[in-house]
């Protein structure tokens, strides 16, 4: 605040004075900071040698990390004086030192360039706009109206990406490990999608998602392995078993509002992984089940390189055999399924039903007055969400081989949410792009090993900094009067402008 | 158009509601005509609220029977579930802050409200998740029901902008017309003026008269602002803590002495500071 006063006090060439004293000071606590939260946590190591605890000093760590922050604060305050070029130069110049300069971790060696092209990148605006960044509503407006837009293009935008995940597989670059990701992926896009339902749409707060999840692998692994029946069979019922799980778990907590709720699921997430770990005879406890059979190719035919008792994949369309096809086959198999998923979903926004359920999400008071019996259209809710989550589970236990209650935890149910959540409540395509955010980049940055959470957590936080309400916020309507070139399609944003400026 | 003559449509009969100790509504009847607008007024804290909450099944009163008649059938709302209320006695309400779906369009709001028809059609989902045509014809006879309303309330051309981004006279508007969307039998407005200006105010009183007029259902309305009351109530239920202290035809209850204490204040004195005292019999002696 106090260089803020000064800045606008005395002026030369329209760029305010340089206070060397208030610079310093500033400069000087941003190192006390650096130093206060890197000295520990960076600066020693603990390691295990020979049985006994012992601590490696990291100090030249800490001196990397204090001078790097000090550096990028020098760039930060320089700008605030408008020296914008000197700024771009040496951001740009600590960037380029990034690749020569020995650092001591790969770590501050990404946050050496992460950090110069940031502050290269707010001097770029600096110098565009003739002034410091660019303020917080502004922003906000800006990244609102650019979520809008990208919403609004998801027509085309949904088909482009099918198309893409249908020939996929089939690119010459991927690999076993490519497919395997695309496959894992789709799982938490399936996941995200089903889960959407209760959170984006009817605004339930579940924490306990991954309960449903857990009934459809268990049910298909139980099923299978104990009455040798086939996934085709399995599939189908596992999803009702889920529903069912879903609809006993709603009788009791749809009474419950907000927070309660929010326990109470969180609860049950817990009850039914405790269930399945101390039940030995029934889910084999911790042991877990193994030995679950693979899904054939619609019962016609095995992904076996050889069959005892009907034919395989191979013989059938007279190719050689490659153990892609299964992988190949089952990554079809997901996008099928999450393919269903979005669709019906889709289709439910625009029914009675999923209106209500949007409704409930905005007022439940007005809803009931409305005469919209809140208890089923909850119900209704939780049991489609849960198939949905059930059938996502068959896939894994089918895809595994193995299920244990390990797969199951809470943090499955938290990863889950934050997909909804960081891609903006109710919308599809935000899903996906949270996915791909949240679990496919942490999978192609598994070089940065135990950074790699670290990572994860940052770019949460930077998310919700930025884009409170989710990156893709933006709420499509279910049905125009006026069609999509009508007078409400442009003045929507002229509208939300008027609403803001009257704020 | 069921009935061309006045019938009796709403009954309440000795209701009381209790909040522990609190007694919010004391042994309150009165009876509301169909093509009737029935008013109750009442100082702060009379219990208004609390009698639309009994009504619309937000609240299970204490004593009391709460009797709808429609279509020569009789219905206990005391006994049904809040939105059955809605559903079969038809009885809709609006909010005395307005509650909206504020990130819902204009459109979706009157949609909506149109819930339980669209339901059974969509045969509760799996028709319309099939997209079969049965439902694609009500879901438009919908439409144009709630268009019918968005003309009357003059919100056509903002049909498919957010709820929640129009101007406040707006929204005041448009829970009514969502509340018409539900096709009421008795229609409970709660301070559907307040915080209207001019204009728009006397806009309300047309479009209440034309839904007595035209649709002919019976209106009960809470509001404070006596001009409203005054011009289109046929009949004003006076609640002062929680009791009864007038019904009648509006001249009657303006000229009522019990509803002018309740107003403006016991006419006697005698537990007032003297300053007030002196100021109020001055006051009196100057109208002399």
């Amino acid at each position: 605040m106090a260089v803020e006063t000064q800045v606008s006090s005395s002026e030369e060439n329209g760029r305010p004075a340089l206070d060397w004293q208030a610079i310093g000071r500033e400069l000087f606590f941003t190192a006390l900071v650096a130093f206060g939260l890197t000295f520990v946590l960076v600066g020693m190591q603990t390691a295990d040698r020979g049985g006994e605890l012992i601590i490696i000093p990291r100090f030249t760590d800490v001196v990397y990390a204090i001078v790097m922050l000090t550096l990028g604060r020098f760039g930060y305050i320089m700008l605030r004086y408008r020296r914008a070029s000197f700024v771009l130069i040496a951001s740009l110049a600590a960037f380029g030192l990034s690749f020569v300069l020995p650092f001591p971790s790969l770590f501050l060696e990404t946050m050496c360039m992460v950090g110069g092209l940031l502050i290269a990148l707010m001097a770029v605006v600096t110098l565009i706009r003739h002034r410091p960044g660019i303020d917080m509503r502004e922003r906000d407006r800006a990244m609102d109206r650019a979520a809008a837009r990208f919403q609004e293009l998801s027509r085309f935008i949904g088909p482009i990406l099918v198309v893409f995940a249908i020939i996929l597989p089939f690119l010459p670059f991927m690999d076993r490990q490519y497919i395997d990701i695309a496959t894992l992926l789709l799982m938490y896009i399936m996941l995200g999608w089903g889960l959407n339902i209760i959170v984006g749409l009817a605004g339930l707060l579940d924490l306990g998602y991954v309960a449903f999840y857990a009934i459809g692998a268990y049910s298909y692994a139980l099923l299978a392995v104990s009455f040798d029946l086939s996934f085709w069979v399995c599939l189908p019922l596992a999803g009702v078993l889920a529903a069912l799980g879903g609809y006993l778990l709603g009788f009791p907590v749809l009474r419950l509002r907000g927070d309660y709720f929010a326990i109470v699921t969180l609860g049950f997430g817990e009850i039914v992984r405790i269930i399945l770990l101390n039940w030995y005879q029934f889910t084999g406890g911790p042991d877990g089940i193994g030995g679950i059979p693979r899904p054939s190719f619609f019962g016609i035919a095995e992904f076996l390189p050889a069959s005892r008792d009907g034919i395989t994949f191979a013989e059938l369309f007279g190719i050689d055999f490659d153990p892609m096809h299964r992988l190949i086959f089952l990554y079809f198999l997901i996008l099928a399924l999450a393919l269903l998923v979005n669709m019906v979903s889709l289709r439910l926004r625009k029914l009675p039903l999923g209106r209500a359920w949007e409704a409930l999400r905005e007022d439940d008071i007005a809803s009931q007055s409305l005469g919209i019996n809140r208890t089923n259209i909850k119900l209704a809710a939780f049991t489609i969400s849960a198939a949905f989550g059930g059938f996502a589970g068959s896939f894994f236990a089918t895809r595994q081989g193995f299920i244990s209650p390990e797969s199951f935890t809470f943090l499955e149910s938290a990863i889950i949410l934050a997909i909804v959540v960081l891609g903006g409540m109710g919308s599809q395509l935000g899903v996906v792009i949270a996915t791909i955010l949240l679990i496919g980049l942490p999978e192609v940055f598994r070089e940065l090993e135990q950074y790699r959470m670290l990572a994860f957590g940052a770019g949460m936080v930077l998310i919700m900094l930025w884009r409170p309400r989710g990156l893709l916020a933006h709420r499509d309507p279910s049905i125009l009067l006026h069609g999509r070139k009508g007078p409400g399609a442009d003045r929507i944003e002229a509208e939300q402008k008027a609403a803001e400026a009257t704020r | 158009m069921s009935a061309l003559q006045k019938t009796p449509l709403l009954e309440v009969q000795h209701l009381t509601m209790r909040f522990g100790g609190l007694v919010a509504i004391d042994d309150v009847s009165f009876a509301a005509n169909n093509r009737e607008i029935t008013a109750i007024i009442g100082p702060n804290g009379a219990g208004k609220t609390t009698l639309f909450n009994c009504l619309t099944g937000f609240y299970k009163p204490t004593v009391g029977c709460l009797k709808l008649t429609r279509d020569n059938e009789d219905y206990l709302l005391e006994r049904m579930p809040g939105h059955d209320i809605t559903k079969h006695a038809r009885v809709a309400r609006t909010f005395q802050n307005i509650r909206l779906f504020s990130r819902m369009t204009v459109l979706e709001n009157l949609l909506v409200a149109q819930h339980n028809k669209l339901q059974r059609a969509s045969a509760f989902t799996l028709a319309g998740l099939l997209g079969l045509p049965a439902y694609k014809h009500v879901e438009q006879s919908a439409v144009d029901l709630a268009r019918f309303w968005l003309d009357r309330i003059n919100l056509t051309a903002r049909a498919d902008f957010e709820a929640g981004n129009l101007p406040y006279g707006d929204q005041r508007r448009l829970e009514i017309a969502r509340a018409m969307c539900t096709e009421p039998a008795l229609l409970c407005l709660d301070e559907p003026a307040a915080g209207l200006n001019p204009r728009e105010s006397a806009a309300l009183n047309d479009l209440l008269l034309d839904i007595r007029e035209e649709i002919g259902i019976g209106i009960l309305l809470i509001e404070h602002d006596m001009s409203v009351v005054m011009r289109i109530s046929d009949h004003v239920v006076v609640l002062d803590y929680g009791r009864k202290i007038a019904d009648g035809e509006p001249e009657a209850v303006r000229n009522d002495p019990e509803v002018i204490k309740a107003y403006l204040g016991e006419e006697d004195t005698e537990e007032l500071p003297d300053v007030i005292k002196q100021d109020v019999e001055a006051a009196a002696k100057e109208e002399n």
